[in-house]
């Protein structure tokens, strides 16, 4: 994989219009689209180019979009295979080419301690000296902490535990059952390797998004984007704050487009057991409504492929196409399992699938609610203060490579006009505290 | 992944439920969190034998003492194969009493926030359990129910998978439905 070289010799620290934080892929955009518009910055990167793309994923993850979806500002796939998935070498080459081609002023190497108000913008604080900005636009990523449930301490001693921000490969693990935690993309993955790599497996799940790797021919995900589903934007769904905290759908980029889901696991010999409610005395509790997760995911899955199939008619993409077909509804054996005594070794492993959330510690201006969400609008945090890259920051593709562009483009016009309104005033005007 | 319902449904569907006030309520509740917690009260006392009645009066909410329009008793008792009288409902059924009226009144409020229509929706709910346990001759068996099936037959202007949708809805924001399928901490005291 591609590593690219540090830019030591630009200044370590000073005064730039706009500081990016974080080069992946949505940082590296912005500064794509800042180019253009000719507005001075610089991207602060804590390690090299893709940072949590080379350290914080497991080895065998494939992206969850077709290559040909792998798009960024300026930038196609163009490689061999457009219906593949990209894997971590090569997800880690595009976005490096990326910043090489347009030469994103990145300074690699660079943790951010603090952002805070200043008179006339941002104080940006990094271990290798302070910068003064107007606007700072975090792209920092949304999955920088593993989301463990507090009922992780009671875990007995004698259970491995390991998050899926630092699993890498059933290697890892000790011999034996293993308990995954978490039915998103990740949870089915991590299940479906783990339990072939001879440790038995079983699966908690709690509420989750089934859709079928491939629908009537053609990837799930070309039906989404292709009937406008991943350009719905924020202000069009019933329930903002529901959809941005949705697990990732259980999908799986694999050369042989296989559809990863609860049935094709089961199939497998993994068990299933209901969301995990609690651990006592050593025992796992699980919820007894492992029945309803399920049957919303299927109803669910079913009203999509429904709103796929009629926008097929309506637009008659689909005229010689496969025909719609009934996907069989998850299989829920009797015997459900409601407890599991942790302390009788027959799981030596649990795996946490449950979920990442954003480090905002660093994040030193009043814009988290009290439960530590970062409020925004579409983006727009405060003044001058922007985030990308979140889930359905502004659109159902926003956390997705396909969907840095739109809202590059939207946020760097509200960044640019900011940034005009700062030049015709004076500064003591502009400060975050005068104008929140 | 959520896309709505999309079977043709009247506009004005009326299940007498204010899904208006609903929606305030939690509107000015996420503004308020404080307000959101309630404390549901039950007295009970011993009459004789396995009868006892309950009483149900007053409650906490919205961050002041609130009461039931009246007072409501509950007898229960255990049948006469028990030896009992059978004064009222045995313990365990009004357990399938609250989750009935829990699921069912969910129904009527997403099925009213959705615009569906409903005209009758009845439900038979069945818990096994096996006596052994609550008598002591296995320990191996539980006390409880070893299981709840509950079935619906619901009358409505919706397609089948959109009143699936709306029972599948009823369950997942059921208190009832979580208060049984989830462990919940019970702190019993004595004076």
């Amino acid at each position: 994989m591609r590593t690219v070289p540090r830019k030591t010799s630009r200044p370590r620290t000073g005064i730039a219009d706009v500081v990016v934080v974080g080069a992946g892929h949505s940082g590296l955009a912005m500064s794509h689209r800042l180019n253009e518009l000719a507005i001075r910055h610089v991207v602060l990167e804590r390690g090299d180019v893709a940072h949590s793309w080379r350290t914080e994923r497991w080895d065998s993850l494939r992206l969850l979009t077709p290559n040909w979806m792998s798009c960024l500002p300026g930038a196609e796939y163009d490689g061999p295979d457009p219906d593949g998935f990209m894997n971590m070498d090569e997800i880690i080459d595009f976005i490096s080419a990326y910043a090489e081609k347009n030469q994103a002023p990145v300074h690699t190497g660079t943790t951010v301690l603090g952002v805070e108000p200043h008179t006339s913008g941002y104080t940006i604080t990094t271990d290798r000296g302070d910068w003064q900005a107007r606007a700072v636009v975090l792209a920092s990523g949304a999955c920088n902490e593993a989301s463990v449930p507090a009922c992780a301490q009671d875990v007995p001693d004698s259970v491995f535990q390991i998050t899926s921000k630092d699993y890498k490969s059933p290697a890892q693990l000790p011999d034996g059952g293993a308990l995954v935690v978490g039915a998103s993309a990740t949870g089915l993955q991590l299940a479906q390797e783990i339990h072939a790599s001879g440790r038995p497996v079983t699966l908690a799940v709690g509420e989750h998004v089934r859709m079928p790797r491939r629908y009537r021919g053609r990837d799930v995900q070309w039906w989404m984007l292709a009937s406008g589903l991943l350009d719905q934007c924020i202000d069009d769904v019933d329930d903002p704050v529901r959809v941005r905290r949705l697990p990732s759908p259980q999908l799986i980029g694999s050369p042989e487009h296989a559809t990863l889901d609860l049935n094709a696991l089961t199939a497998m010999g993994i068990r299933l057991a209901g969301r995990l409610a609690g651990i006592r005395n050593g025992k796992a509790q699980f919820s007894g409504s492992l029945r309803n997760v399920c049957s919303l995911a299927d109803l669910k899955m079913r009203r999509m492929l429904n709103t796929f199939d009629d926008w097929a008619t309506t637009s008659g993409v689909l005229d010689n196409g496969a025909p719609a077909v009934e996907l069989e509804p998850t299989r829920i054996g009797n015997g459900v399992p409601l407890g599991l005594d942790l302390g009788s070794g027959e799981i030596r492993t649990i795996v946490w699938a449950t979920g990442y959330r954003p480090d905002y510690s660093w994040l030193k201006v009043p814009v988290l609610d009290r439960k530590g969400q970062l409020q925004h609008d579409g983006g727009v945090v405060a003044p001058g203060l922007y985030a990308l890259g979140l889930p359905f920051l502004r659109r159902r593709k926003s956390s997705f490579m396909h969907g840095a562009g739109d809202d590059v483009r939207d946020l760097s016009n509200h960044l640019l006009t900011y940034l005009d309104q700062c030049a015709a005033r004076p500064a003591s005007q502009v400060a975050f505290a005068s104008s929140a | 992944m959520q896309t709505q319902p999309t079977s043709a449904k009247p506009t004005n569907a009326n299940n007498g439920v204010n899904v208006e006030a609903l929606l305030g309520a939690r509107e000015a509740l996420t503004q308020a969190p404080e307000a959101a917690r309630f404390k549901w009260r039950a007295s009970s006392e011993w009459l004789n034998g396995t009868h006892g009645r309950t009483t149900i009066d007053k409650f906490f909410g919205l961050g002041e003492e609130q009461q039931h329009r009246v007072s409501f008793q509950f007898d229960t008792d255990h049948p006469q194969i028990f030896a009992s009288e059978d004064n009222g409902a045995t313990p365990v059924e009004m357990v399938l009493v609250g989750l009935a009226g829990c699921l069912t009144a969910g129904i009527a409020a997403v099925a009213q926030n959705r615009n569906i229509q409903l005209r009758s929706v009845k439900a038979t709910l069945e818990a096994g359990m096996d006596i052994q346990g609550i008598l002591g001759i296995d320990s191996d068996v539980r006390n409880g129910f070893d299981g709840i099936k509950v079935h619906y037959d619901i009358d409505a202007d919706a397609s089948a998978d959109d009143i699936a949708s709306v029972v599948a809805q009823s369950q997942k924001r059921s208190a009832v439905f979580d208060i049984i399928t989830n462990p919940t901490d019970v702190t019993v005291t004595v004076a």
